[in-house]
């Protein structure tokens, strides 16, 4: 006998229901789509993990967030990973290759950023977001596109690259005066980079002129694109502990699943 | 997009697209000859994948890893090179530049292995349109045929391997050529190619397409 469309079959505990039931508390929305068509083949609905985002300057205490917030969400009980950009295997040796010669032309500099971007999101942050991890990235692609926009590559060419990638849950961005930036970064290398002082924009053949100079218009780019991509600007130029327990809080409020640790135990 | 007469560079594109197998290769060496027997500044380029293009296509078959959207954004970081390396400059400088293939390869090629083709083409729009296009048109058995006859192993993305469309390498390029040539023909009509029928002699077709530049190009123009 065929099934009537208006009459559901009666519902059999799957084990979606079960974990559903158990839920103390339905988790916010955190229904995943991509920016522009995506990548080929990859259904957002299928990704249940979380992706977090901490944008912000060289110096501006991502990787000590990170370090912590990994730590603590796996405290929590999630499985997480932390993801870097440029770290990718399949062209970071060209890559590294290509900046120690400074030969490449800024499209060119840009697909290949892009390039390596599209491989970390296809085989680590979409596989760990089908398996329900949470994933940590150590900057996005807002990071790539505000160095291209400074160095004048159109916006809505960015926008069609990056159409194939996923909009985090949430994006932080931390923000440090750059009088602290170059303070921390003297105090980690005692030397500025040549490309995060923007050496290449030729902009002052004096490398910390350059380098605060860059640094401003990079800072200034990122406000531009706030509103866009829904940025959560936090204040870097507290603590490491005051911004920690600012990043945490927002997670666990607005995004973390529910945890297998028990609502009372304290946080680490 | 704009052609670079558009543009108003000084130097003029021409681009040969088609099939492997198409001629091609011949066709644009015979139209550097001509040109350079009347002693105008032409460049020839040829774009077969660069070192880093192989290096890299080399790595992620060995590891699985190279996906539609990689693989098509890697051959896009290997044109941005080039042009803007070289085609740029060299129509900046007045030559005219003869391409080998062009951004429509890279549309029919991406476009058949999953990648929205409006994305694509969005990709490769900092590039300029050539002023010129020569499709080599022939039906697939011919090229195939043509294909078969010189060259006993293919290559895996070649093959489009990866695809899995087959696991006999011959029978799996035969359906992405097929299928690259439905791209082709759509793309004619789009970008204004000019169709030459493959299948003539050689003499012929270069006979065609010649009149064909004279009737579109001031060739005085371009005199070194």
């Amino acid at each position: 006998m065929p099934n009537s469309p208006r009459k559901p079959a009666p519902r059999k505990p799957t084990n979606q229901n079960l974990e559903i039931i158990n839920r103390a508390a339905p988790p916010v929305s955190t229904r995943k789509e991509f920016y522009g068509p995506g990548i080929p083949g990859v259904d957002p609905k299928e990704l249940r993990g979380r992706l977090i985002v901490i944008e912000g300057a060289d110096g501006s205490g991502r990787s000590t967030q990170i370090g912590r917030l990994t730590k603590w969400l796996e405290t929590r009980g999630h499985a997480t990973i932390a993801v870097g950009i440029k770290r990718s295997s399949l062209v970071s040796e060209e890559l590294e290759e290509a900046k120690r010669g400074n030969i490449l032309g800024r499209t060119t500099m840009s697909l290949f950023y892009a390039t390596d971007f599209a491989d970390q999101l296809e085989n680590t942050i979409i596989p760990a977001l089908k398996a329900g991890f949470m994933v940590v990235a150590d900057r996005y692609i807002y990071t790539l596109m505000v160095r291209d926009l400074v160095r004048g590559v159109e916006e809505a060419w960015l926008d069609n690259v990056y159409g194939i990638a996923l909009k985090p849950d949430v994006v932080f961005y931390l923000k440090v005066s750059p009088e602290r930036l170059v303070m921390r970064n003297f105090s980690k290398h005692f030397a500025l980079d040549y490309w995060e002082s923007g050496m290449d924009l030729g902009l002052s053949r004096d490398m910390f002129d350059s380098f605060t100079r860059y640094q401003s218009l990079v800072t200034g780019q990122f406000k531009k694109l706030q509103k866009k991509f829904h940025f959560d600007m936090i204040d870097g130029n507290r603590s490491v502990n005051e911004v920690y327990e600012d990043l945490r809080e927002k997670i666990q409020r607005r995004i973390e699943p529910v945890t297998i640790t028990d609502a009372n135990s304290s946080p680490i | 997009m704009k052609t670079f007469a558009e543009l108003e560079y000084p130097g003029r594109m021409i681009a040969v697209e088609g099939l492997d197998g198409s001629g091609k290769t011949t066709q644009v060496h015979l139209l550097r000859r001509w040109l350079e027997g009347q002693g105008l500044k032409v460049f020839l380029s040829e774009w077969n994948s660069s070192l880093l293009v192989k290096n890299v296509t080399t790595k992620g078959r060995k590891s699985a890893l190279l996906t539609p959207t990689t693989f098509s954004l890697i051959h896009a970081t290997d044109f941005a090179d080039c042009y803007e390396r070289q085609l740029a400059p060299l129509l900046k400088a007045g030559y005219i530049v003869l391409c080998d293939r062009y951004i429509f390869t890279a549309f029919a090629r991406d476009t058949v292995r999953g990648c929205p083709a409006k994305w694509v083409r969005n990709l490769y729009n900092f590039a300029a349109l050539p002023d010129m296009t020569f499709f080599l048109k022939a039906p697939l058995h011919v090229t195939l045929k043509r294909v078969f006859d010189n060259r006993p192993k293919l290559n895996y993305f070649e093959a489009g391997m990866d695809m899995r469309l087959s696991t006999d390498s011959y029978e799996s390029f035969q359906i992405l050529q097929g299928r690259i040539l439905e791209e082709y023909l759509g793309l004619s009509g789009e970008f204004d190619f000019f169709s030459i029928d493959a299948r003539e002699p050689v003499e012929s077709q270069q006979a065609v397409i010649r009149d064909l530049i004279r009737a579109n190009l001031n060739l005085k123009d371009y005199r070194s």
